[in-house]
């Protein structure tokens, strides 16, 4: 066996010269002989219930195939949590862009036309599209309440701390819809064969989520249905759930038709009608005593799910998980609901929940501070949880990790200190001025509470006649690195060289499930399935006597053809077992919610344009614990990228809603960063190790999402000196809460002045 | 995507492209972008917003870097258009593709091609851009995952050895 080690080290992306050529294969660049093209009539009203479609003359719609829903084999229904999104619309739409029909024809160009001349008779109904209007219950449009899930979590005896606090704080913070903005659109192509059933290629995440999609839909057996991964042009949640939508619509064409169907969102379409972040509403009410301890907390976390459930619950459940930051909470209660509005669901993105419900909680622990009369640093440094210490789901810290110690390093490393003096120092008159923030956070790693046990995750790995290994999951790789880290887990775990190793293109009927590619979960526990499966590998072969203990690469390869050519197929297959420490009750919300987490403090240095109200970030600190880090530069990509993700949810990205529609579903109005908005990036890995992931590692991918936004507000309100509680912030919104906040000083002004008294 | 054929007919339209004559049928206001992946199979050109804002489908035309999702093809006639294909043609990877595998600059990989394009036609320009050059010279094309800072790394990094294009 080779001594170099290959986790930790920066080997070469699996895929990337592909990449780098143009080679790589994604769904639009495939094209199957009669292939047609699809395309998918939508709701243009946010509610109502559908009196007639016609089609208007001028198009020869004898050459296109059209599938309503009466045209779906099994239940018109897209399976995922719940079964309540349809398909296509029957009688009644609940969102704008739900869909309707479906048009298929060979030349691609005569799409739009043939969709704008399908023209939808409504009997309109009233609609609701603000968290507010879902709560008043005036419509109901979902379910009895509209009240998509809720969840208590109650943690020691909160009623009997307001009568011991020194202090009670109360805010309320709200953050709004995101696009995932992936560069590559959504796109699938479909293949009916009557005997071998539907064939889908496309741009996807999670290739089991869309297997049991079609399953339903088309009510065929699970050897029927085969889904195959293409190179997918970037994901970050968004081609989670949604691709299940597009795959079930081409499918339909393609049984209707007898070809195959390929379906491409071009840009405006994607943004209009797939999924976005869920929009939050966060209220704090804190009971602190005077030396700035948190006593108890009340926690409101309420999200926007839109039209249907698809997957609001889970994005509610790790939103109020994290919904109590990196703090101890001696008493706490967190309320978490999922309500109901007429606007396309909301779905996946990075984060997952957590970056709205931790945006709320760093603000407010500097509105705690405010109050206090405590700084920022401070604020945090006194309710650290400590190991040995329980968070809100009552989950003990096992591991040392030392937030504080964190902290000092971060503060050192941005040079926190002597920066917040010189910025305050500075001239108060010129035409911009600097500000400091910070943020503190976690990210639980893997499925919540029992979901890796629900999942069950298989991966496979096999000796390939040819000596190679090749590794069988149904991980997806969208940029982040999964081919390349899972290989290198496998070669760790055998001694061999990364280029041993190959990754199994996924495609459902070669590859388990391995569960979805989400929740930062495919490093730290498919990872440690493949370390085992691949040491399966290697046990038979020397327990064959094939193999000794120890043994070089070349060996290794002469062992496996020689099994492989003995026994046939020789593969090794590992499960998810849960370790037996780790205990969770659903029923309470309570107990060990992750099996790790990863734990952070982020800082901002901005600058404010006191002219244009225009923020701009100068400066970022990322210092983070993610366990081993397997692979430095990617790891370091993952981590760049997602605070770039962040500092556009923060300041540029804006969903401008009316009646439910995206307004704005362009590159051109919806302003994402370019290379020149961004700061130089400054990224630490603190490496403490977990005892769950392979290898030592912990997840990686969500953790970035969470705190930029809170620090980068917090350096605004550095700045200005006004309380900012809401994301986006963008220069028209500084000016409001501006004009807003010296409304308030007025009035507070004349309300002293009335009573006499002098200030 | 706009019904580009109406009322006119098809013509024979003539450019080179990566250094080989091409004649093509095509409408006169067909998008270069689609000539190019689907008559020429050169997939390699990628399309991402269809209006000029991402860069996803950047390619050279005589030298200067068009988006060509909106270049109608017939603009294209008698010019010579370079694509991703082209870098590394004889196998070896252009410099600017060795320094992007190198230093993190391909995720997802998608604005990759259009992104070394830019790279490329920075570089003839500016043989030894500072980063503030290099940022701007790539600021129309839009990555979502890597925060573009090791996509500077790259081309930084490509220019220290410098190109050989």
């Amino acid at each position: 066996m080779s001594s170099d080690r290959i986790v930790g080290k920066s080997v070469p992306r699996k895929e990337g010269r592909d990449k780098v050529t143009g080679r790589s294969k994604y769904v639009d660049d495939m094209v199957l002989p009669d292939m047609l093209f699809g395309a998918t009539v939508r709701s243009q009203i946010p509610r109502g219930r559908i009196r007639k479609i016609t089609f208007a003359p001028g198009i020869a719609w004898d050459e296109f195939v059209i599938v309503s829903a009466k045209d779906i084999p099994g239940k018109n229904c897209i399976a995922l949590i719940g079964d309540d999104q349809p398909c296509l619309a029957n009688e009644f739409v609940n969102h704008p862009e739900e869909p309707i029909l479906l048009l298929a024809h060979p030349d691609c160009h005569v799409l739009p036309k043939a969709v704008e001349a399908v023209s939808i008779e409504y009997e309109p109904l009233p609609a609701i599209f603000t968290i507010e209007q879902s709560e008043r219950r005036s419509e109901i449009i979902w379910g009895e309440d509209n009240i998509f899930k809720t969840y208590l979590i109650d943690k020691g005896d909160l009623d009997g701390v307001w009568d011991k606090a020194d202090h009670i704080v109360e805010g309320e913070y709200t953050t709004g819809a995101q696009e995932q903005l992936y560069i590559e659109n959504n796109g699938m192509i479909a293949a009916f064969d009557a005997a071998e059933g539907i064939t889908v290629w496309g741009s996807l995440q999670c290739p089991y989520y869309v297997h049991k999609a079609l399953m339903t839909l088309c009510d065929l057996p699970a050897e029927k249905v085969r889904v195959v991964q293409m190179e997918t042009g970037g994901a970050f949640g968004g081609k989670e759930e949604y691709p299940s939508m597009i795959a079930a619509h081409a499918a339909l064409l393609a049984i209707k038709s007898g070809k195959p169907v390929k379906i491409i969102y071009d840009r405006m379409e994607d943004m209009a009608a797939t999924t976005k972040r869920h929009p939050s509403r966060t209220r704090h009410r804190t009971a602190v005593s005077k030396d700035g301890k948190i006593l108890g907390g009340e926690i409101d976390f309420t999200i926007d799910g839109g039209a249907y459930l698809t997957l609001s619950p889970v994005v509610l459940s790790r939103g109020a998980i994290h919904a109590g930051g990196p703090y101890y909470w001696p008493s706490v209660r967190i309320h978490a609901k999922a309500v109901a509005t007429n606007a396309p669901p909301h779905g996946a993105f990075r984060g997952f929940g957590a970056p709205q419900s931790l945006f709320a909680v760093e603000r407010h622990m500097d509105r705690i501070a405010r109050a206090l009369g405590l700084s920022p640093v401070e604020i945090r440094r006194r309710n650290f949880l400590q190991p040995g210490q329980d968070t809100t789901t009552e989950q003990v810290v096992r591991e040392p990790i030392d937030l504080g110690k964190l902290l000092d390093r971060a503060l050192e490393f941005s040079d926190y200190h002597a920066k917040k003096q010189r910025f305050a120092n500075e001239s108060r008159v010129g035409a911009t001025r600097k500000g400091m923030g910070i943020a503190a956070f976690l990210h639980g790693a893997g499925f919540t509470g029992s979901g890796e046990r629900y999942l069950s995750s298989v991966v496979g790995v096999e000796g390939c006649a040819d000596g190679h290994v090749r590794v069988l999951v149904s991980s997806t790789e969208f940029g982040q690195g999964t081919k390349t880290v899972l290989s290198q887990i496998a070669a760790e775990a055998l001694g061999l060289p990364y280029e041993n190793v190959t990754m199994a293109q996924p495609d459902t009927l070669e590859v388990p499930n391995s569960g979805p590619t989400v929740a930062s979960r495919t490093v730290m526990v498919v990872g440690k399935l493949v370390q085992s499966a691949a040491l399966g590998i290697r046990q038979t072969l020397i327990s064959s006597n094939l193999l000794r203990e120890a043994y070089t690469a070349d060996e290794f390869r002469a062992a496996c053809q020689h099994y492989a050519a003995a026994h046939g197929e020789f593969r090794s297959w590992s499960r998810y077992e849960a370790p037996s420490d780790i205990f969770w009750d659903d029923q309470k919300y309570r107990g060990e919610a992750y099996a790790a987490f990863a734990w952070a403090v982020y800082i901002a240095e901005v600058t404010v344009d006191l002219t244009t109200y225009s923020v701009s970030v100068d400066d970022f600190v990322a210092l983070q614990e993610v366990g081993k880090v397997l692979h430095p530069l990617l790891a370091r990509g993952q981590i760049i990228g997602g605070i770039a993700q962040a500092i556009g949810f923060s300041l540029y990205e804006k969903v401008v809603w009316q009646n439910g529609r995206m307004q704005n579903s362009q590159m051109t109005n919806y302003i994402m960063p370019t290379s020149t908005d961004l700061p130089p990036t400054r990224v630490f890995f603190e490496e403490l190790g977990n005892v769950y992931g392979a290898y030592g590692a912990k997840g990686i991918g969500e953790l970035p999402m969470d705190g930029p936004a809170p620090a980068i507000v917090g350096a605004v309100e550095d700045v200005l000196g006004v309380p900012f509680d809401s994301i986006p912030l963008l220069p028209e919104d500084i000016v409001e809460a501006l004009d807003k906040d010296a409304l308030a000083a007025s009035a507070q002004d004349s309300r002293v002045t009335s009573t006499g008294v002098v200030r | 995507m706009t019904d580009s054929r109406e009322g006119r007919a098809k013509a024979e339209i003539s450019f080179a492209v990566n250094g080989e004559p091409k004649t093509v049928h095509a409408y006169p206001m067909e998008r270069l972008l689609d000539v190019l992946r689907q008559q020429l199979q050169l997939t390699g050109t990628k399309e991402g917003c269809g209006e000029g804002e991402c860069g996803s489908c950047a390619v050279l035309m005589d030298g200067i870097l068009v988006n060509s999702c909106l270049v109608p093809v017939l603009q294209a006639a008698g010019s010579s258009v370079i694509t991703i294909e082209r870098l590394a043609a004889g196998g070896t990877l252009h410099v600017l593709q060795k320094a992007f595998l190198e230093c993190g600059g391909a995720q997802c990989g998608i604005c990759t091609p259009g992104m070394i394009l830019a790279a490329v036609h920075l570089l003839n320009k500016t043989p030894e851009p500072t980063t503030e050059e290099i940022r701007e010279g790539l600021s129309g094309n839009l990555c979502r995952c890597t925060g573009y800072s090791q996509i500077i790394d790259a081309v930084a990094e490509a220019a220290r050895r410098g190109t050989s294009t």
